[in-house]
C-alpha cells in the first residue's frame, strides 16, 4: 500500500479521500444491518406460523416468563444503547476521555443484561422448560408448548450471540481508543459498532413484547 | 468518486436529542408493559408492535442517525423491513389457509347432482305417478 | 504488442503466501477462479457417474444409496460451490472494479475473507463426502433431512459458511458500485455487466440470510430435536420448504443474472452495435431481482401449501418471464443488421440465447399449476433447470472467460480448437438434455436410480450426449489452461471493445491503470466509435 502524498494515515490507498472512504464504510454497514435483519426475519417468520396456529398455548405459555425481569432487561439494553450513542458523540467532539467512559459503561450494561438473562435461562432449564425433546414442564396447557420455548431459545439465543459478539467488539473499539487511533477527524469504526450495537437493541424492542407480553 | 469535500461533515447532536429519545423509550417501554394488562382480545398484538414499531422508529431515525444521513441507509433499512414483510406475509398465505378447498370442492357437484336427481325425479313423477324414484 | 506489458498484476509479488493473503481484487478473482473450477470438475465427473449408472435400468456401475450420495453431492456442489460463486466471484472479482475506474473493491480484507470462507466451507461441504455423503437431494427437504444417517450437518454447515462468503461478495459490490465509480461515469454509463453484478448482489444480501437461519434450524432439528420441522411434535416439514425457497428461489437469478450481464458485453461487442434498449435491459436486471422474491412457492404446488398461495404464486411467477422477455427482444433486437463475427465468446453467446430461450419457455409450463402436477419431480424439471443454469449461466460463463482470458492472462487462446469445443458443448448440451424434456414430459421421475425398459433408449442417448458434453469441457480446460502460460500475447483490446478493462494493459497492472481512466464515450457507442476509427482524419 503505497500513500500518495497528503493523505492522512488511515485512508486506503483505493479512495481518494477520507470522506469517499467513510461513506463507503458505513453503506457497507448498512447492508450488513440488512442481512442482520433477515437473518433474524426467519426465527420472527417461524414465530408469526406456530403463534397463529397456537393463540392459546403461546399465551399460555408466555407466562412462565418473568415479565418484570423483561422489562429491565429492556431498560438495561435502552441505557447501554444510550451510552453508545453519547460515546460516539463524544468522539465527535474530540473528548476521548468521555468517549472512553460511555464505551466501558456499554458494557457494563451489556454485562448486566447478559447476567439477567444467564439467570432467566437457568430458571427454565431447572423446570424444564426446553425446546423439543428436552421438555419436561407439565404446567402449560395446550398443544406443544415445546415450541414456544424452542423459538424462544432460538431468538432470544441468537440475540444473546450478538449481545457477545458486540461486547467483543466494543471491547477492541475500546482498546484502540486508549492507544489514541481515534479522534474527531477519525472514528469510523466506532461509529460502525454504534450502528450494530444499536441493532442488537432494536431486535429486542421486538422480542420483549412478542415473548413476555402476550396479552 | 465524490467531489472533494475539504471539511468533515459530521457534527454531534446535541446531548438533549439523546436524552430525550432515551427517556421516550423508557415511557414507551412503561406503556407497553401498562397496555398488556389490558385485553384488547386480538388487537394485544398489534398495540404491542405498534409502540415497538415506534420505539424502533425512535432508535433508528436518531442513535443510529437516518434522520439525518444520507437518505440511501434509511431505504436500505425499510427494504430489509419490506422483504421481511414479504417472507412473512407470502408464508402465511399458506399457511393460515391451508385445505379451503377441501371445504368447498364437493359443494358445486352436490349443487349439480341435485339438480339432476330432481330433474330426474320430476320426468319421473311425470311418466309414472306415485313412484318417487331412486 | 508482441510481448506481455511488464509489471503486472501477476508477477507484481512472488510466492505462494503472495497470492494466499493478496488484497488485490484481480488475485482474489484468479482465486476464486481456481476455486470453483475445481468444485466444476468434481461436480462434473459426478455428473458422468449419475449418466453412466442411468444408461441401463438396474445397477449398473453402483448401487441405490451410492446413487442418491452422487445426485445430492452432484446438486449441492454445482449449486453452492460453483455456479453460484461463478460468475460473480471470479469474473465479477476481476473486472467489476476496473469496469468501473477503479483501484479496487471497496473492501480489499473482507473480499479476501470471502474467498477464505468460501474455501472453509467447501471443505466442510466436501468432508461430508467421507463422513458419510449426504443423501437429501441438494434441497434437504425436511422430516427426510432430520433422520437420515448421513453427514447433513456437515454439508448444511458447509453451505452455511459458503452462505457468508456470497453476502460479503455483494456487500462489496453494492458498495463499490456506489462509492468509487470514476468520475463522469454515471449509472447509466455503467456497461451491463455491472448492472447484472448489482441486481445480483442485491438478492445475494437480501436472501442469504434467510438461508442461514433455515440451515441453524434444520441443524437444531437434527441436534436438539427442537420440533419445527416434525409433524409428529407439532411443527411443519413443509415450512422448510418456505424458509428454503425464500433463499433458493432467487438464488437461480444469483446464478443467471450475471451471466445475462455478460451476454449483454458480448452480443454489443461482437454485433458492433450500440447495445439496443440499455435501461430497458439495465432495469429488468432488477425488476427480476425484485419478482424472484415473489414467486418461491411455485417450487411447492404439489407440496401441501395452501391453493390460495399455490395461485398467488404461480400468478406473480408469470411475471418473470416479462423482463426476461425483455431482455432476449433487446439482444435480438442489437443482433438485428449488426455487423456480426463470430468469435468464440460470441458462439456462446447465441447458445445462450437459443438454450436460455428454451429452458425460460419450459419454465413457464412449470408454473402453470395445472401441468406442474404432471410435471413436477420429472425428467421436465431437470432438462429445465439444466437448460437455464447450463445452457444460460455455464454458456454466459464460457463466453465471459473466453471474452475476458486474453485480459486476464495477457494471452491468446487457440480460436479453432475454441471453436471446436463450443461446438461439442453445444451439441452434446442439447442431445444430453432435450432428451430429458421427453423423458419427463412421458412421467420418468426425476432422482430414480431404477426405470422401466421403455426409457432406456432415451436415457442411453442422454447419457451419450453427456460424453460429448463432458469432452468439450475437457478440451477447453486444457487449451484455456495452456493458453495462459504459451498462448500468444493478446495485446491490449483483441475485440475491439469499448469498456474501461480494455483500455488498460493485459494482464493489467496491480492498480489496474497505468494511467487514470478518461471518459470518452459510452460503453456501446459502435456507432460512433467505428466512424472515428474507419474515417480518422474527419
Amino acid at each position: 500500500m503505497n500513500h500518495k502524498e497528503g493523505h492522512p494515515e488511515f485512508l486506503a490507498h483505493h479512495f481518494a479521500e477520507p470522506e469517499q472512504q467513510h461513506e463507503s464504510a458505513k453503506f457497507g454497514m448498512w447492508v450488513f444491518l440488512l442481512t442482520e435483519i433477515l437473518l433474524f426475519g426467519g426465527l420472527f417468520l417461524a414465530y408469526t406460523v406456530f403463534r397463529s396456529w397456537n393463540p392459546d398455548m403461546f399465551y399460555n405459555a408466555h407466562l412462565a416468563l418473568d415479565r418484570t425481569l423483561g422489562a429491565v432487561n429492556t431498560v438495561v439494553l435502552i441505557t447501554s444503547s444510550l451510552t453508545m450513542a453519547l460515546a460516539i458523540r463524544s468522539i465527535q467532539l474530540n473528548r476521548k476521555k468521555h468517549s472512553m467512559y460511555f464505551l466501558i459503561a456499554t458494557l457494563v450494561f451489556a454485562a448486566v443484561f447478559l447476567v439477567i438473562k444467564y439467570f432467566e435461562y437457568s430458571h427454565k432449564i431447572h423446570l424444564g422448560q426446553l425446546p423439543g425433546k428436552y421438555y419436561t414442564y407439565t404446567g402449560i396447557e395446550g398443544n406443544n408448548p415445546h415450541i414456544f420455548f424452542g423459538i424462544y431459545f432460538a431468538m432470544t439465543g441468537l440475540h444473546g450471540v450478538h449481545v457477545i459478539a458486540g461486547m467483543i467488539i466494543i471491547s477492541w473499539i475500546l482498546i484502540r481508543a486508549s492507544r489514541n487511533h481515534f479522534s474527531h477527524e477519525y472514528y469510523t469504526p466506532m461509529e460502525m459498532t454504534g450502528l450494530y450495537w444499536h441493532l442488537v437493541d432494536l431486535i429486542w424492542i421486538f422480542l420483549f413484547p412478542l415473548f413476555y407480553l402476550i396479552g | 468518486m465524490v467531489e472533494l469535500v475539504p471539511e468533515h461533515k459530521h457534527h454531534a447532536l446535541p446531548l438533549r436529542v439523546y436524552l430525550g429519545v432515551a427517556g421516550a423509550l423508557m415511557v414507551l417501554t412503561v406503556i407497553t408493559v401498562a397496555v398488556s394488562y389490558v385485553d384488547f382480545g386480538g388487537w394485544n398484538v398489534v398495540v404491542a408492535l405498534l409502540i415497538a414499531g415506534f420505539k424502533a422508529s425512535l432508535v433508528a431515525l436518531y442513535f443510529m442517525h437516518l434522520l439525518y444521513d444520507n437518505k440511501l441507509y434509511m431505504f436500505i433499512f425499510l427494504s430489509a423491513v419490506a422483504f421481511l414483510v414479504i417472507l412473512i406475509v407470502f408464508t402465511m398465505f399458506d399457511t393460515v389457509q391451508r385445505g379451503r378447498l377441501d371445504e368447498i370442492k364437493d359443494k358445486p357437484i352436490k349443487q349439480q347432482a341435485e339438480i339432476y336427481e330432481k330433474l330426474k325425479t320430476d320426468s319421473l313423477d311425470v311418466e309414472h305417478e306415485g313412484d318417487s324414484g331412486h | 504488442m508482441n510481448t506481455i506489458e511488464s509489471p503486472n498484476y501477476m508477477n507484481a509479488k512472488k510466492g505462494i503466501l503472495s497470492w494466499l493473503f493478496t488484497l488485490d481484487h484481480k488475485r482474489i478473482g484468479i482465486l476464486y477462479l481456481i476455486g470453483i473450477m475445481a468444485a466444476f470438475a468434481l461436480g462434473g465427473i459426478l455428473a458422468m457417474l449419475i449418466r453412466m449408472e442411468l444408461i441401463h435400468p438396474g445397477q449398473d456401475i453402483m448401487d441405490a444409496d451410492t446413487y442418491n450420495q452422487v445426485f445430492t453431492l452432484h446438486g449441492a456442489v454445482m449449486i453452492f460451490l460453483f455456479i453460484i460463486p461463478s460468475i460473480p466471484a471470479a469474473l465479477g472479482n476481476f473486472f467489476l472494479p476496473i469496469m468501473i475506474g477503479a483501484r479496487d473493491v471497496a473492501f480489499p480484507k473482507l473480499n479476501l475473507a470471502s474467498w477464505w470462507i468460501f474455501i472453509g466451507g467447501s471443505l466442510f461441504a466436501v468432508f461430508s463426502m467421507y463422513a458419510g455423503a449426504v443423501d437429501t437431494g441438494w434441497t434437504f427437504y425436511t422430516p427426510y433431512s432430520t433422520k437420515t444417517g448421513t453427514a447433513v450437518i456437515s454439508m448444511t454447515l458447509g453451505v452455511f459458511i459458503l452462505g457468508f462468503s456470497s453476502i460479503f461478495t455483494g456487500l462489496n459490490f453494492i458498495v463499490t458500485i456506489h462509492k468509487l465509480r470514476a468520475p463522469g461515469l454515471t449509472w447509466y454509463k455503467l456497461p451491463l455487466f455491472v448492472w447484472g453484478l448489482y441486481a445480483t448482489a442485491i438478492i445475494q444480501v437480501l436472501a442469504t440470510p434467510v438461508l442461514g437461519m433455515t440451515l441453524i434450524l434444520l441443524i437444531l432439528e437434527r441436534v436438539f430435536q427442537i420440533g419445527i420441522f416434525d409433524p409428529a411434535m407439532g411443527g411443519d416439514p413443509v415450512l422448510f420448504q418456505h424458509f428454503f425457497w425464500f433463499y433458493s428461489h432467487p438464488a437461480v437469478y444469483i446464478m443467471i443474472l450475471p451471466g445475462m450481464g455478460i451476454i449483454s458485453e458480448l452480443i454489443s461487442v461482437f454485433a458492433h452495435k450500440k447495445i439496443f434498449g440499455y435501461k430497458a435491459i439495465a432495469y429488468s436486471s432488477l425488476a427480476i431481482a425484485f419478482i424472484s422474491f415473489l414467486v418461491w412457492g411455485h417450487h411447492m404446488f404439489v407440496s401441501g401449501q395452501s391453493e390460495i398461495a399455490a395461485m398467488i404464486f404461480s400468478f406473480l411467477t408469470f411475471l418473470v418471464g416479462i423482463p426476461s422477455g425483455i431482455k432476449v427482444f433487446n439482444w435480438l433486437t442489437t443482433l438485428y443488421k449488426g455487423s456480426i463475427t463470430f468469435e468464440t465468446p460470441m458462439l456462446y453467446a447465441l447458445s445462450f440465447l437459443f438454450l436460455f430461450t428454451i429452458g425460460g419457455l419450459t419454465g413457464i409450463f412449470l408454473g402453470a399449476l395445472a401441468t406442474d402436477v404432471h410435471l413436477h419431480d420429472t425428467y421436465f424439471v431437470v432438462a429445465h433447470f439444466h437448460y437455464v443454469m447450463v445452457g444460460g449461466t455455464v454458456m454466459a460463463f464460457m463466453g465471459g472467460l473466453h471474452y475476458w482470458w486474453p485480459k486476464m492472462f495477457g494471452r491468446m487462446y487457440n480460436e479453432k480448437w475454441a471453436k471446436f469445443a463450443a461446438l461439442l458443448i453445444f451439441v452434446g448440451f442439447n442431445i444430453t438434455f432435450f432428451t430429458q424434456f421427453i423423458l419427463g414430459s412421458q412421467g420418468m421421475p426425476r432422482r430414480y436410480y431404477n426405470y422401466l425398459d421403455q426409457y432406456q433408449p432415451l436415457h442411453a442417448f442422454s447419457s451419450y450426449g453427456s460424453w460429448i458434453l463432458g469432452l468439450g469441457f475437457l478440451i477447453a480446460f486444457i487449451y484455456l489452461f495452456y493458453a495462459a502460460f504459451k498462448g500468444r500475447p493478446a495485446g491490449r483490446n483483441p475485440w475491439g471493445a469499448l469498456t474501461f478493462e480494455w483500455e488498460t494493459p493485459s494482464p493489467p497492472p496491480t492498480e489496474n491503470f497505468d494511467k487514470d481512466p478518461v471518459l470518452r464515450h459510452e460503453p456501446y457507442d459502435y456507432d460512433k466509435v467505428l466512424v472515428e476509427r474507419t474515417y480518422p482524419e474527419k
